[in-house]
């Protein structure tokens, strides 16, 4: 029998009120209802920023730079190529493309790329989160629906649940005033599942938000989902303040950061996997994650560049996380970008 | 299957080998935390500490080579270094306001037992408020072998020179099979217990540690656990135990380390079983900040302090920064639902904190 579903209002009370370890305790039995076979999966993938230039210049963000900023880039197709290569030889099975809001580029410029990369790897191309998005189609005037088709047409895959941060007007506003709205994010989300394409939803915690909005966040998340069921896994991390117009500010401490984690698995009833963050935590923080809601452990990262802007840097080996998943008492699997077992380990 | 052991906690009764085995072994790591949390409050309430310390290494030249240790060098080695005792008093005057500073080092193949007393001395005056925890019972071992005099003795002099109180390294782990593998030259089980024991005969109070995460097994740790909790009941002259996680990196051992689940399970049984224990330190050099501030909800009530100036875990890899400010710790207590308490050595609450308060 299904569980009752959490209401809005319980789950703001026990955000605020519940122990950590009663939190923990229902994350962990809604993790193993969902999941009973103790499986941890993980993926091997690379992060690729093709270009750091952003016009959005979000206040929380250390990676952007201005277009004529000295340090502003767009990686060439060759310097494209090479990493592509590079995952794939090291059993990589997607590309997580990703970059900022760059006014040189136009939608020629990603159905060339897309185009250019299908033809040459059999890889997954999960690219291009709601911003990027919702900026090339209105670059092109095309309606985002209309955007995602040609996009999807040309090779990208699934989307990355970027830049929904915290789905609360009133914190975007304040933190990231130029990225598109809370409802622009979930648009683009509601149009790539209508198109049949898969997506991850994240969740950018620790800033300037309050309790009612993460159960506001979670609440839209679920809400779209029931909706549409597109949504492969849900992605809670904290803010990195390093580097950013927020440095100095205290960033959310590993209680803080498990309280939303738990959360987030028992609300999000309809979102099958949860992944632990362990780029923001650390492994040991992602293998207690393991008992506090998440089954994934999300990629490899044979390359992270946007956390290691705000100074936080954690690197690891396909063995390192294999050892981490088993270290915790599950076992290890290798996933697609689907969720889908491509090797027991 | 944890009820029984439940029963026991809630009445204050006292838990058996098994009854730590089995905690070790459970999957319910939430009934073991709420267990420990329980525990936890009825030694310190709500309380967390916290110290403003230094962290002072006179040498890291050592006549033992645990493989273990990255910290540790031979005379002339490449990395090696020796404090004079002006520059260590320079050190503390830079950490200044600090209450306490954590002396320990590598035994250093020429210092006579003078130069320790003379170290002592010469912080003494110089800061005749802070208190001096120094030397582990391995250092006390080698000062009493190169001076040639009586345990008691030396302790005597230690104290006579300004010694307050006795940090807890160097206890690793008690089965001799194993501490045989990890550091063959070092005082042995035995002798830690006979050093520590005659501290506490002296009135030196101690603190404990246990190394884990290397080749050991639960059943080493769990006796471990009742050698301290023995010696307790005798001498009641332990302040803190402090679980350390120990790190792969740079030592001869190499292995995977504890997983982030073993350390709170370490921490929580720490408390259950160590029931004479007045405090269970989560010692956050050793752990980082997130596992230190959760295990403050799995038993512990101390992270230790600011640290200035930490070599030893840092040389192997460790995962912390090598000093961390007031404000962070108080948020770092504040954040896990616990009352932040400034303390001395003995955890009074530090003066300044009464005033306020």
């Amino acid at each position: 029998m299904r569980p009752e579903r959490i209401s809005k209002t319980a789950a703001l009370g026990l955000f605020k009120e519940a122990g950590l370890l009663k939190l923990g305790r229902m994350a962990d039995e809604a993790r193993s209802a969902l999941h009973p076979e103790g499986v941890v999966t993980f993926v091997v993938d690379r992060n690729i920023n093709y270009t750091n230039i952003c016009i959005n210049r979000c206040r929380f963000c250390a990676f952007y730079r201005d277009a004529d900023d000295p340090e502003g880039y767009v990686l060439s197709k060759r310097e494209l190529f090479n990493k592509i290569k590079e995952t794939v030889a090291l059993g990589g099975t997607q590309i997580l493309m990703q970059g900022g809001l760059n006014p040189a580029l136009d939608i020629n410029y990603y159905l060339d790329l897309l185009r250019s990369i299908k033809k040459k790897f059999r890889i997954n191309v999960h690219g291009f989160s709601p911003p990027e998005i919702s900026y090339i189609a209105r670059k092109a005037d095309l309606t985002v629906r209309e955007a995602l088709a040609i996009l999807r047409e040309a090779g990208l895959d699934s989307i990355p649940g970027g830049g929904a941060e915290i789905l609360s007007d009133r914190v975007r506003k304040k933190m990231s005033p130029n990225k598109i709205s809370s409802s622009g994010w979930l648009k683009v989300m509601r149009d790539a599942h209508t198109l049949g394409m898969r997506t991850t939803a994240t969740m950018m915690f620790g800033g300037k938000e309050k309790p009612g909005d993460i159960v506001e966040h979670l609440d839209a998340i679920r809400t779209l989902q029931d909706m549409t069921g597109g949504f492969t896994a849900f992605i809670p991390w904290s803010f990195q303040p390093g580097n950013t117009e927020y440095q100095g500010m205290a960033p959310a401490t590993a209680v803080e950061y498990l309280r939303v984690l738990a959360l987030s698995r028992v609300y999000l009833d309809n979102v099958p996997n949860v992944q632990a963050s362990w780029v923001t935590q650390g492994l040991k923080m992602a293998q207690i994650a393991l008992r506090f809601g998440a089954n994934d452990m999300g990629s490899t990262m044979i390359e992270e560049n946007v956390v290691r802007a705000a100074g936080v840097s954690h690197s690891v080996t396909m063995d390192e996380m294999i050892k981490s998943i088993k270290g915790a008492g599950f076992m290890a699997s290798q996933r697609d970008t689907y969720y889908n077992i491509i090797k027991r380990l | 299957m944890l009820g029984e052991i439940r029963e026991k906690v809630h009445s204050a009764f006292r838990l058996t080998r098994e009854d730590a085995l089995k905690l070790f072994r459970t999957d319910d790591i939430f009934t073991l935390g709420e267990l420990a949390a329980f525990s936890a409050s009825t030694h310190n309430g709500d309380r967390a500490y916290y110290v403003r310390n230094i962290h002072v290494n006179p040498t890291n030249i050592c006549v033992n080579r645990c493989r273990f240790c990255a910290f540790s060098r031979s005379r002339g080695e490449k990395g090696a270094f020796e404090l004079t005792i002006e520059q260590i008093i320079k050190n503390i005057e830079e950490a200044m306001p600090v209450s306490e500073a954590h002396i320990v080092g590598g035994l250093h193949p020429d210092w006579p037992f003078e130069h320790y007393l003379k170290m002592l001395s010469a912080i003494r005056n110089e800061f005749p408020e802070l208190h001096i925890k120094a030397f582990t019972a391995t250092e006390v071992d080698y000062m009493r072998r190169i001076s040639g005099k009586g345990l008691k003795e030396v302790l005597w002099r230690l104290k006579e020179h300004g010694l307050g109180s006795m940090p807890g390294g160097g206890a690793e782990i008690f089965n001799n099979a194993v501490r045989e593998k990890l550091c063959p030259e070092k005082l042995g089980s035995e002798g830690w217990l006979e050093v520590t024991e005659a501290a506490h005969a002296s009135g030196i109070r101690t603190n404990a540690t246990m190394l884990y995460g290397h080749l050991e097994s639960y059943e080493d740790r769990v006796d471990h656990l009742l050698k301290l909790r023995e010696l307790q009941d005798r001498t009641f002259g332990f302040q803190a135990f402090i679980p350390l996680s120990y790190h792969p990196m740079n030592t001869d051992i190499g292995g995977e380390g504890a997983s982030g689940i073993e350390d709170l399970k370490t921490i929580a049984v720490s408390r259950l079983m160590l029931d004479n224990f007045p405090h269970i330190k989560a010692y956050w050099v050793m752990l980082g900040e997130k596992i230190s501030q959760l295990a403050l909800l799995f038993g512990a009530d101390d992270l230790d302090g600011t640290v200035i100036d930490e070599k030893i875990t840092y040389s192997a890899g460790g995962v912390s920064r090598r000093g961390i400010t007031e404000e962070e710790l108080v948020n770092l207590i504040r954040a896990s639902g616990r009352k932040p308490v400034k303390r001395d050595s003995f955890y009074e609450p530090a003066r300044k904190w009464r005033v306020k308060a």
